[in-house]
């Protein structure tokens, strides 16, 4: 198959699940033109098409990842729709809107399933701003250690702990704080 | 029990990390304690929100490298739906575009204002439009008028020295005395004379009219007349060219007339197709002469003239008098009309003085009695 064509839909999904790299790559070049044309012809920019177009395969990506993603229609229709219903709320908060959008493909109506994933958003909004708060090295050891899945022995090794439990101590510290700073956050 | 060792031991416990016997006395603490199955989930939650936000950078990470390799400028040339030229220039120089317009519009209402066209108020516009109509009209009254007038204002002075009460010229078609005249002239004659430029004159009587064509022919039929020499002109059947030199001769006075001129329109009044445009200075009296080119051909019969401008007169077009000659012949058996054809005529080659000394004995003074 030509790696530079559109992958088909069920590749797209397997590609996913299983964190194919140029899956991902060749669905993200395929329908990119697609969601610019919409929104560069509805008084948004390059920038705005890939903020959209990002979110919208975000929202892919997890649908997939969290197995309720049920292809009910072609895989364009669903990111041009998702994208068409991010562009006109965000025209929306922008006030931009001038209540008619130049349509390019067919959509499918809302649905509301977006709703979770702007939940996640803002918690992720959280967990960084909490992040950047909490310094180093604690930003380091919380980002190895539950995200890398390194090991304290490692950790201990890359910070020069004397011993682990010296760095359990820190980690420790550093999770109380980060605690702190995200539920402190609104 | 401290915090930290309870954390430590959650953690043990959601990585599997537990020995049998650990794992059991946790278990068991857990379902006793509902403070530290609490802590349990909130652990897992909020690490695991940690570990999703970690998978979050990454995938943007992994989407933007993506999106560095497209080249998104050229896209956005491709993709943008371009508005016609029309909206693009509008857009791109309305400003330009506005401010020549205003320009323009101040230029035009200066220029209006200055040759003070605001002065006139619509309602003079509309009494001027209404008198051109009026004047087209006139124009073709005062055509019928002056027609009249060639005739009419002479009465007096005829009234005085001769009993005749209109004057008009005619000339000669045939040597047998057939003259050819204009109709408007004989119009209402009872008795016509005619009058050659020796004053000798004659009794004639009308053999035919075309009112349509302001032609009329008449016959001199007076004992005393003995014919005439052969005549020095031929009759044009075709066409003559606007531009030509024409000359005419008649009589708008007791004495001989001579005129010259060129034919200025192929058409006469109001585009009336059997008559040109003569510009030629004619006078009262003179309708009926003849119209001649310069090689000594009859193109024409001086009919009328235009009052309002200087030196326009109507001559109706020599095939007319073919005509007329041919209706002549054809209703009778003696009256038999034959016209002089031909390019060359005895007069091509004289001067113009001798031309009109020749043409003089065949160009007649028609005087009409009621």
């Amino acid at each position: 198959m030509n790696s530079s064509a559109a992958p088909t839909d069920s590749e797209v999904v397997f590609g996913i699940l299983n964190n194919s790299e140029t899956v991902l790559k060749r669905v993200y070049v395929a329908y990119f033109p697609m969601v610019l044309q919409l929104i560069i012809n509805n008084n948004g920019t390059a920038d705005d098409a890939k903020d959209i177009y990002q979110e919208a395969i975000i929202v892919l990506y997890n649908k997939v990842k969290g197995g309720n993603f049920e292809l009910s229609s072609k895989l364009k229709t669903f990111l041009y729709s998702v994208c068409r219903k991010l562009w006109l709320k965000r025209l929306n908060q922008m006030s931009r809107y001038g209540g008619d959008i130049k349509d390019f493909e067919e959509y499918l109506p809302a649905e509301d399933d977006t709703e979770t994933n702007s939940e996640r958003d803002l918690q992720f909004t959280k967990m960084e701003g909490a992040l950047k708060l909490l310094g180093e090295p604690c930003k380091t050891i919380i980002e190895d250690y539950y995200i890398n899945n390194m090991s304290m022995q490692e950790i201990c090794e890359r910070f020069g702990y004397t011993n682990a439990d010296n760095a359990k101590t820190q980690k420790y510290k550093c999770l109380q704080r980060l605690k702190k700073l995200f539920f402190q956050q609104n | 029990m401290s915090e930290l060792q309870l954390t430590e031991l959650i953690e043990r416990y959601l990585n599997g990390d537990l020995s049998e016997e650990e794992r059991e006395r946790f278990e068991a603490l857990r379902r006793e304690n509902a403070t530290v199955d609490n802590r349990i989930a909130e652990h897992a939650h909020f690490t695991g929100l940690i570990k999703q936000y970690g998978q979050r950078v990454e995938l943007e990470k992994r989407l933007n490298e993506i999106h560095q390799e497209i080249d998104v400028n050229a896209l956005v040339e491709d993709l943008t739906v371009h508005p016609t030229w029309v909206v693009r220039m509008w857009r791109n120089h309305h400003s330009k575009i506005s401010v020549a317009a205003s320009i323009a519009v101040f230029a035009i209402l200066s220029t209006l204002y200055f040759t003070g066209r605001f002065n006139k108020t619509t309602a003079s516009n509309y009494t001027a439009l209404s008198r051109k109509i009026e004047s087209v009209r006139r124009t073709a009254e005062n055509a019928q008028r002056t027609n009249q007038a060639l005739l009419n204002s002479l009465k007096p002075r005829h009234r005085v020295s001769t009993p005749s009460n209109f004057v008009g010229s005619g000339f000669a078609l045939t040597q047998s005395g057939y003259i050819v005249t204009a109709y408007h002239v004989v119009k209402n004659a009872d008795s016509l004379y005619v009058q050659n430029a020796l004053g000798e004159s004659y009794h004639a009587k009308l053999v035919y009219t075309e009112p349509t064509h302001d032609i009329a022919i008449i016959k001199i039929d007076d004992k005393e007349f003995a014919g005439l020499d052969k005549l020095p002109y031929n009759f044009k059947r075709s066409k003559t060219d606007v531009g030509e030199d024409v000359i005419t001769l008649g009589f708008p006075r007791d004495d001989f007339y001579y005129a010259k001129g060129y034919i200025s329109s192929a058409t006469g009044l109001e585009g009336d197709t059997s008559a040109y445009q003569v510009s030629v200075p004619v006078y009262e009296g003179i309708s009926g002469g003849p119209l001649l080119d310069a090689k000594g051909n009859i193109i024409g019969i001086i009919s009328g003239k235009q009052t309002k401008t200087e030196s326009a007169a109507f001559a109706v077009k020599s095939s007319y008098i073919f005509k007329a000659a041919r209706s002549v012949s054809a209703d009778s058996t003696q009256n038999i009309i034959t016209l002089n054809k031909g390019n060359k005529s005895a007069l091509t080659n004289l001067s113009r003085t001798q031309q009109i000394k020749k043409l003089e004995n065949y160009v007649f003074m028609v005087k009409v009695y009621n």
